[in-house]
């Protein structure tokens, strides 16, 4: 009697250690789900599984790592590294966990002498042609073979053979200026193959030769020209693929990791910033399956090196003679008091860029108000003719990054999501794989790395695809799940009022005529800056007419450097400018002072869906940089009208009260006042330009320098110049072609 | 090709959890079934009118109306119109076993097939992509007899309810492939095959695709990756290409000789075929004896014919009589090779050749006689699979280079005794642990070699370490273990 009581109380803790377990009584017993799943043994732990996941699945679902290789989740299944055989009872032959299907109480021995035989082997093979450089090799300390080789591999060496005909060489590849490949380390995993083809989109990588001559390579030399080519070198497994500009600069285990926000778009991908000594050594993805899943784009993860070069390191005022002239802060501040008390509250604008974070934004916009001004706009505009930026719902993402994988339709209008998001773009690509999505385009007819309906650029084609008139407009009726998605650079155009309107409208359409769910968003805005979203919550507006019509006395530029503003000669507008690279607007400014890039500031971004997230103090500003709210803090007592925040918590309960959204991190707010926002614009009837849709990008040449940071880069510099060599011939015969 | 196993049907849930099939898990035939009772004891000396390929020497006609005057496409009609199942039970009750070397049984295989549709087509595909050195039988069939192949697709497919045939033929066989194109043509001229194929309003096409001259592309799944453009690379199983397949359809890949018999075992009945060989090995069966005999040849004989029997009654015996024998390699080059002692009492069939420890695999039995160098001729294998290792996974394209590399080595001596034990340990590494089966056929004539020859390798390295005092290798092994 005890001996069953032990049992079923062992029973029981065995049972509530196993989530899994639990859960299949919890459903058993609320009766809401049927349990189809199936009952399978890891070491002889039960666990159960869904029927059709593979072995190696059910393992990590037990418990049981699996040592592989060429297994990757978000990749197709190669099953050839043969790293993680296994023994299953009742067969003959060890099996590959990572493409064999679980079956109805198969037995899988994880750690038998069988299993354990077979991994030192298959890690022996692995070996013998791989070169014993790890001491030069930057995969070191995060290297899987490294790590396997030691929890799996033999003891020894008897590689005898290797004395006499030496280890496979391979000539290394020059895929350009971000990925270095050494390739005698190859494993030939095929990890990279299958993402270039797969997620990327480009066939560029393949393997040529056969048997122990097989390569991987471009086959004819050649750039890997992909926006997101940097994640095969953290796909690969070994040395074969690192980063060419981290490239023997640092170890991993020198490095301290931080997680941060990227803003060199408008995504906010998630990422790893490691830095040592006070100089970020590289930049990383980090997990987030709603923005990034695990990659980044080509420009978020390089372009770390013009954080380090034309920086703004001091306090800056114009002299006499027209030259920028360091001084101390207090100089700076004094002279803009100077000229701030000569000017009144509507002879004062602000203009802010695209990199700005919120806890700025919004203490630039309680200086001004409190100046008597309320211009404050954005750099890059929002049309406002109908409810425009007072309804969030027209100005953000609304369906959400993850719901392009729910979506069956998908129609881009103005926008080039490749170059302008590219992990938008590689999730449209994904449900294009995977769920037979369909995509159109109105715009310039660029590559998307996938197949799409090219339905022109004029603006008309939205009013006929309103109308019905349009013969696209059946496919559209048809799609339960479509999703618009508008690019703000075609909103930057003279009737961006018109197509937010119709956009709007069609949007509205589809969502009530097609039957969508109750829940289903069909209007996005991609967003092309960090800034912008939270810059519209704040409630700046589109001003850059304005201020060029007004001419402000006093003109504060918060990171504005897209060049929409200039100094004419004889301008006596005096500018002060707030950033942290000395690019174009500080080159029209009269005070310059040095703010903080986004791996040196605790500061808030809402993405392009909405979702504020925060960026984290990394290194510190370089020279006599401040974080760019503080810095407006200080010039706010100067002026004898301190802004009532000393701290960020008190700052960000400001932004709190400005609008919640800003400080809900992680969260997405969702916005349903699309309705309201379309019976709003029937009143207003802006007309259409005949004037073509045009991308703001249209080759990968455009998208490595698009901001401050990126244009100070030198990799981003050298990935423009390879991109320019590599099309240059093929300009050339065209131009043969046609004399 | 290439594997001793023979499968058996497992229940096994596909990846939709509703939707369940069959497929097939290959285990080891050996251990698991017990030897069946025999009911003849002596096989061999096959009577000519017992003989399914009549003009195996090319010595007749080869067009439709040599190959219509010697039998084939007779009734051909009635076969089709007696439907998929009775074919089928015909060829079940045969016992014919897949000529390509897994011996899997040929009615079965084909049953497969005859799940409900879910509208997707069906193929057939035969496998002429004989490459295995030693191996010389499809080709004989196909530039003499290429009408029994034509016949056996339109059959074969019936069977299987196959929508199409794509004959995929070895690059380097032109005047092969030029007389299949010429019977396939003869045969869509005389509504053989085409549409509504011999009047029964059955539509069969038949494709023939020329490799481009890799060994690999015998190994189906890599032929059908080929046959769809692809590079020549076995995929992973499960899925079966039974499941899916060519163009992602169901498929069944069987070879030239498997489906160029089944027209004459449809019209003379399984039972007729059944009776030649012993139980489970039943049939009649082309055999390739090349090497170190009088009179190299490709000859049709019985299943189970003694080894010895068909050497000396078809090939002339071997060169310098039975005496001179050293080896013989029975199925081609991936099977183990078997001494002289062993050639004596085996039996050409499945389970004979088993209980020797090699294999039938496509019945081309290698010669060699005392003149040759076996550890070179092994040598010379594992240079070929070498050669032909597509290099997609570990152990096969890391394995095979290393095999060669030591083999070379033990050509001359020139390696440690221990290196014996330890290439036999590599090739158990490569055995079993690779998506196809050519780790393992480049790991078998390895194994067959030490357990046969191991004092021919030990005396080599004392010889090699007598002439080479203070060699590399004795410092080594010092540190060795």
């Amino acid at each position: 009697m005890n001996k069953l009581i032990i049992n079923s109380s062992k029973k029981l803790l065995s049972s509530s250690l196993n989530k899994n377990i639990l859960k299949s009584q919890t459903a058993l017993l609320s009766n809401v789900v049927p349990d189809n799943r199936i009952e399978v043994f890891v070491d002889d732990k039960p666990v159960l599984v869904q029927p059709g996941v593979t072995v190696l699945q059910a393992c990590a679902e037990a418990g049981v790592e699996i040592p592989r290789f060429c297994y990757h989740e978000r990749l197709a299944i190669a099953g050839n590294c043969r790293m993680c055989l296994v023994e299953i009872e009742r067969t003959p032959k060890p099996v590959a966990s990572c493409a064999m299907p679980v079956m109805k109480g198969m037995k899988i021995k994880t750690d038998s002498p069988v299993t354990r035989k077979a991994r030192e082997g298959v890690m022996e093979f692995m070996l013998v042609n791989h070169p014993l450089d790890c001491p030069v090799c930057d995969q070191g300390g995060e290297c899987d073979l490294q790590d396997q080789a030691m929890a799996f591999g033999s003891d020894r060496s008897r590689f005898t053979d290797n004395l006499f005909s030496g280890k496979r060489a391979t000539e290394d590849k020059n895929l350009g200026p971000l990925v270095k490949t050494s390739m005698n380390r190859c494993i030939h995993c095929t990890r990279c193959v299958r993402f270039a083809s797969e997620v990327a989109g480009v066939d560029d990588l393949g393997t040529t030769g056969r048997g122990n001559d097989m390569q991987i390579g471009t086959y004819v030399e050649k750039l890997l020209a992909s926006e997101v080519s940097g994640n095969v070198i953290d796909l690969c497994p070994v040395g074969a693929l690192t980063s060419k500009p981290y490239a023997f600069t640092a170890r991993p285990w020198e490095l301290r990791k931080i997680s941060s926000i990227d803003v060199l778009d408008a995504l906010g991908s998630n990422i790893v910033v490691q830095h040592r000594a006070g100089d970020v050594m590289r930049i990383l993805p980090r997990l987030n399956e709603d923005i990034n899943e695990e990659w980044l784009d080509d420009k978020a993860r390089f372009s770390y090196d013009g954080l380090r070069r034309q920086r703004l390191v001091t306090p800056m005022v114009r002299g006499h003679d027209g030259l920028l002239k360091p001084c101390e802060w207090d100089d700076a501040f004094y002279a803009i008091a100077d000229k701030l008390s000569r000017a009144s509250g509507s002879q004062i604008a602000a203009l802010a860029g695209g990199l700005a974070d919120a806890e700025s934004l919004v203490a630039l916009k309680d200086l001004m108000n409190r100046l008597g001004s309320e211009n404050v706009f954005v750099e890059e505009s929002f049309p406002g003719q109908a409810s425009g930026t007072d309804l969030r719902s027209n100005y953000v993402a609304n369906s959400g990054i993850t719901n392009l994988e729910q979506a069956d339709l998908v129609l881009l209008v103005g926008t080039n999501p490749r170059y302008e998001a590219p992990l938008y773009n590689t999730r449209i690509r994904k449900s294009l794989v995977h769920n037979e999505l369909k995509v159109a385009l109105i715009g310039s007819q660029v590559n998307l790395s996938y197949e799409y309906d090219y339905l022109g650029d004029s603006a008309q084609i939205l009013e006929d695809l309103l109308n019905g008139k349009h013969e696209y407009s059946k496919f559209l009726a048809k799609a339960k799940k479509p999703l618009i998605v508008l690019g703000s650079a075609a909103l930057q155009r003279k009737d961006g009022d018109a197509l937010l309107n119709l956009a709007t409208r069609l949007s509205e359409k589809l969502r009530t005529q097609n039957g969508c769910p109750n829940d289903w968003r069909v209007f996005n805005v991609l967003h092309r800056w960090a800034s912008q979203v939270a810059a519209l919550d704040i409630g700046y507006r589109s001003g850059i007419e304005q201020i060029k019509a007004q001419k402000p006395k006093i003109l504060y530029l918060l990171g504005a450097d897209e060049d929409l503003v200039s100094r004419v000669d004889g301008d006596d507008t005096f500018i002060i400018y707030q950033g942290h690279h000395g690019d174009r607007g500080a080159e029209i400014a009269d005070v310059v002072l040095p703010g903080a890039a986004y791996t040196e500031k605790s500061a808030t971004y809402v993405n392009t869906e909405g979702r504020a997230q925060q960026a984290s103090f990394v290194v510190a500003p370089p020279g006599k940089a401040k974080e760019d709210w503080q810095i407006l803090r200080a010039l706010s007592d100067v002026l004898g009208n301190p802004l009532p925040y000393d701290d960020l918590d008190a700052l960000r309960k400001r932004m709190g009260e400005v609008s919640p959204t800003l400080t809900s991190y992680d969260k997405i707010e969702s916005a349903s006042f699309l309705p309201l926002s379309v019976s709003l614009s029937q009143k207003v009837k802006p007309a259409l330009s005949k004037e073509p849709i045009r991308a703001w990008q249209t080759e990968l040449g455009d998208f490595y320098m698009t901001n401050p940071i990126s244009r100070a880069s030198l990799t981003m510099a050298r990935c423009v110049q390879s991109f320019k060599k590599t099309n240059e011939p093929v300009k050339q015969t065209q131009a043969n072609a046609n004399p | 090709m290439i594997n001793n196993s023979i499968n058996k049907i497992i229940p096994f849930l596909k990846n939709s959890p509703s939707a369940s099939s069959q497929i097939l898990v290959r285990y080891q035939s050996a251990a698991a079934a017990a030897p069946p009772k025999q009911k003849k004891t002596t096989f061999g000396g096959l009577k000519d009118e017992d003989r399914i390929f009549t003009n195996l020497y090319g010595r007749h006609d080869w067009k439709l109306k040599g190959a219509m005057s010697r039998g084939d496409w007779y009734k051909t009609k009635e076969i089709l119109l007696k439907g998929s199942d009775w074919i089928i039970n015909e060829v079940k009750a045969s016992g014919l076993r897949g000529r390509g070397g897994a011996g899997f049984p040929s009615g079965l295989k084909w049953s497969f097939m005859n799940k409900p549709s879910d509208g997707r087509p069906k193929y057939l595909v035969i496998n002429a992509d004989e490459g295995e050195p030693g191996t010389c039988k499809d080709r004989e069939i196909m530039r003499h007899d290429p009408h029994k192949l034509v016949e056996g697709c339109l059959i074969a497919g019936r069977a299987m309810g196959a929508r199409a045939a794509y004959i995929y033929i070895r690059g380097e066989f032109y005047n092969e492939s030029s007389n299949m194109q010429a019977a396939i043509n003869e045969a869509y001229k005389a509504g053989l095959i085409g549409k509504n194929a011999c009047g029964t309003g059955y539509d069969f096409d038949v494709y023939m695709h020329r490799g481009a001259g890799a060994y690999i592309c015998g190994e189906e799944t890599a032929l059908i990756e080929s046959l769809e453009g692809k590079q020549g690379k076995p995929r992973l199983k499960p899925p079966f290409p039974a499941d899916i397949g060519l163009f992602g359809c169901p498929t069944t890949v069987t070879n030239v000789e498997t489906v160029a018999v089944a027209p004459t075992i449809c019209r003379r009945g399984g039972s007729w075929f059944a009776s030649f060989g012993r139980e489970r090995n039943s049939g009649t069966k082309l055999f390739n004896i090349s090497g170190h005999v009088n009179n190299p040849c490709t000859v049709e004989e019985e299943m189970s014919i003694p080894l010895k029997e068909l050497i000396e009654r078809h090939a002339g015996g071997v060169i310098g009589g039975w005496d001179n024998l050293l080896a013989i390699i029975p199925g081609g080059s991936s099977v183990p090779l078997i001494p002289k002692k062993t050639c004596e009492e085996v039996l050409m069939d499945f389970d004979s050749l088993v209980q020797a420890q090699t294999g039938l695999g496509t019945a081309a039995i290698i010669v060699m006689n005392k003149q040759t160098d076996v550890v070179k001729a092994i040598a010379r294998l594992s240079l070929f699979y070498k050669h032909e290792s597509c290099g997609q996974c570990t152990p096969c394209r890391e394995g095979t280079v290393w095999l060669t590399k030591m083999m070379d080595r033990f050509v001359e001596g020139k390696a440690r005794i221990d290196e014996i034990d330890m290439i036999w340990e590599l090739s158990k590494q490569i055995e079993g642990h690779t998506i196809c089966a050519l780790g393992d056929a480049a790991a078998w004539p390895v194994q067959g070699l030490i357990r046969h020859f191991r004092p021919e390798l030990e005396r080599r390295i004392k010889e090699f370490h007598a002439t080479h005092k203070g060699h590399v290798l004795d410092k080594l092994a010092k540190y060795a273990n």
